[in-house]
């Protein structure tokens, strides 16, 4: 495409990439090669063996009456300070996959601090399993990252509830969020659940994507009680006031676990990066 | 016995937006999802919400919707095709379509309109293609219509005597789905449109019209214009309202 100071673009859709006769073309080494990327990007469960070894052998299918998915620093660091900062969790398993930005394809426990999904299991009552997941999960590896983690969870009397965060910028309202209370939460639900909400529906025009869209939609499809929290807030990174934003959800999950009372600023403050300027020219 | 409609995931998404108009006017109901490892995944609310009561019904990356009156189904894309995934994509569309049986299908396209030669600059930007046993059935009444069949290009450009091959650029699944629907005996018709990124909403109308003369979906008095019911997701197109403080 050509513009009006005579140099050429190339232009792109938004839609659709180009090259996608590609696969038509491809020979025997295209096809190996094809497949061992495949492979590389494989999405793997790792179970712990105490779990494992609880679990009849075959599959191993977890009980699971309430699974509760936190996807993001913020929704992670809530978990982390409200409801995992009592000593009634054991580490279960993580999810171990390779992608451009996510190198976690050990099968030993990541390291605290290391991006990752984790999963934790309540000690008093083992039906309630929690995901902390805090790495980049590519957009080819979103369904199987859904697909196999209900895979390993026996799926009747299933809840699933989900805490993600977002960026405000990508809220769509036609009034203009200038002075608005930032951050806020917005809820999605499946079909079948029937419960109600703990804040405002999230309003068409806007959508959902990555792990939580991954998560809802086989919910949806699979007629799973899901409800997911999204909360939309302007501060990139983890932060106290953006956590604090999650608390409607503790009346549902204080009924599932017994809590401990709010945590103190500073055990909040643990979870929040502080982000300090290394070097300043004007200091 | 059912047709059927789907858009491909194409140039300025043109498809995508006809079928919006078709299911939101016709009040379709949702009879199922296309569940599929080839798209991306998304999720939210009911996009043709009409009232409070219908507006929390989850909506996820592909929906098949149904009007058994006009033994209408049609399928709803929302979401790109994983790059590498689009011949198993193809695929799991064509065998779909083989065990549903549909009496005919009918896929709403899009190609870039920079790509067209100088024939193509001139007349209508709207094109058809067939499949042989469509062809059989329907290629006359098209002709009778006027509609432009979509023309094959050189393999060699200038080169007068080479092969001929068919292209849709910008057309994502749709030439593939094509060649695969010839192959397979499936009676398929692409509808496509020529256009270029952007506010594709006229490019939108302008398809859905010219697919109305054919099938009859709404029914209108001559010289008059379909009227399509535009659904509530087609609000903030291109982003939020502006900050006050900004002038």
């Amino acid at each position: 495409m050509a513009t009006f100071f005579g140099e050429v673009l190339s232009v792109y859709s938004r839609a659709v990439e180009e090259d996608d006769d590609e696969l038509d073309d491809e020979n025997e080494e295209d096809e190996q090669i094809r497949r061992e990327i495949e492979e590389k990007r494989e999405v793997y469960i790792e179970w712990y063996p105490d779990v494992t070894q609880s679990v009849s052998s075959g599959n191993c299918t977890l009980q699971c009456s309430d699974l509760i998915i936190a996807v993001g620093p913020n929704a992670s660091g809530f978990l982390s300070a409200y409801v995992l900062n009592t000593e009634s969790w054991d580490a279960v398993g993580h999810v171990s996959l390779w992608n451009e930005k996510s190198r976690c394809t050990s099968r030993q426990p990541p390291l605290p601090g290391e991006p990752a999904c984790r999963f934790y299991r309540h000690r008093d009552n083992p039906s309630v399993l929690m995901c902390q997941s805090t790495c980049y999960v590519a957009e080819d590896q979103l369904f199987q990252w859904a697909d196999k983690v209900f895979g390993s969870l026996l799926n009747r009397g299933l809840n699933v509830m989900v805490l993600s965060d977002s960026p405000v910028a990508e809220y769509k309202t036609p009034d203009n969020l200038y002075g608005s209370a930032v951050p806020f939460l917005r809820s999605l639900k499946s079909s079948a659940f029937k419960d109600q909400a703990l804040c405002p529906a999230l309003e068409q025009p806007n959508i959902l994507t990555g792990l939580p869209a991954a998560v809802l939609s086989h919910c949806q499809v699979h007629r799973i009680p899901a409800v997911l929290y999204q909360c939309y807030t302007d501060v990139i990174g983890p932060d106290t006031v953006t956590m604090e934003t999650y608390k409607p959800a503790l009346t549902s999950l204080s009924k599932l676990v017994k809590l401990e009372p709010c945590p103190s600023a500073d055990a909040l403050r643990r979870f929040a990066k502080v982000s300090e300027a290394q070097s300043n020219l004007y200091t | 016995v059912f047709y059927r409609e789907n858009p491909a995931v194409s140039v300025g998404n043109v498809g995508q937006l006809a079928v919006d108009l078709i299911v939101s006017t016709l009040n379709m109901c949702r009879v199922g999802y296309l569940h599929t490892d080839c798209l991306i995944p998304m999720a939210g609310n009911n996009p043709y919400a009409t009232s409070a009561e219908n507006a929390n019904d989850l909506s996820t990356s592909a929906e098949v919707y149904s009007s058994p009156d006009l033994k209408l189904a049609v399928l709803q894309i929302r979401s790109p095709i994983i790059q590498k995934k689009s011949k198993k994509f193809r695929k799991l569309l064509v065998s779909w379509m083989k065990t549903s049986g549909f009496s005919r299908t009918v896929v709403l396209s899009s190609s870039h309109a920079y790509q067209r030669d100088d024939q193509q600059l001139l007349g209508t930007p709207l094109r058809y293609l067939l499949t042989p046993s469509m062809q059989k059935e329907t290629g006359d009444h098209l002709k009778e219509m006027d509609w432009k069949e979509m023309e094959t290009v050189s393999a060699f450009p200038g080169v007068s005597d080479s092969e001929q091959r068919l292209c849709i650029p910008g057309g994502g699944v749709t030439k593939g789905l094509f060649t695969a629907s010839c192959a397979e005996d499936i009676p398929l018709a692409i509808v496509l449109i020529f256009c270029s990124e952007g506010d594709n909403i006229p490019d939108a109308f302008t398809l859905l019209n010219h697919l109305n003369t054919w099938l009859h979906l709404v029914e209108t008095p001559i010289q008059t214009q379909p009227k399509w019911r535009i659904p509530a997701s087609w609000r903030l197109l291109f982003g939020s309202g502006l900050p006050p403080a900004l002038f």
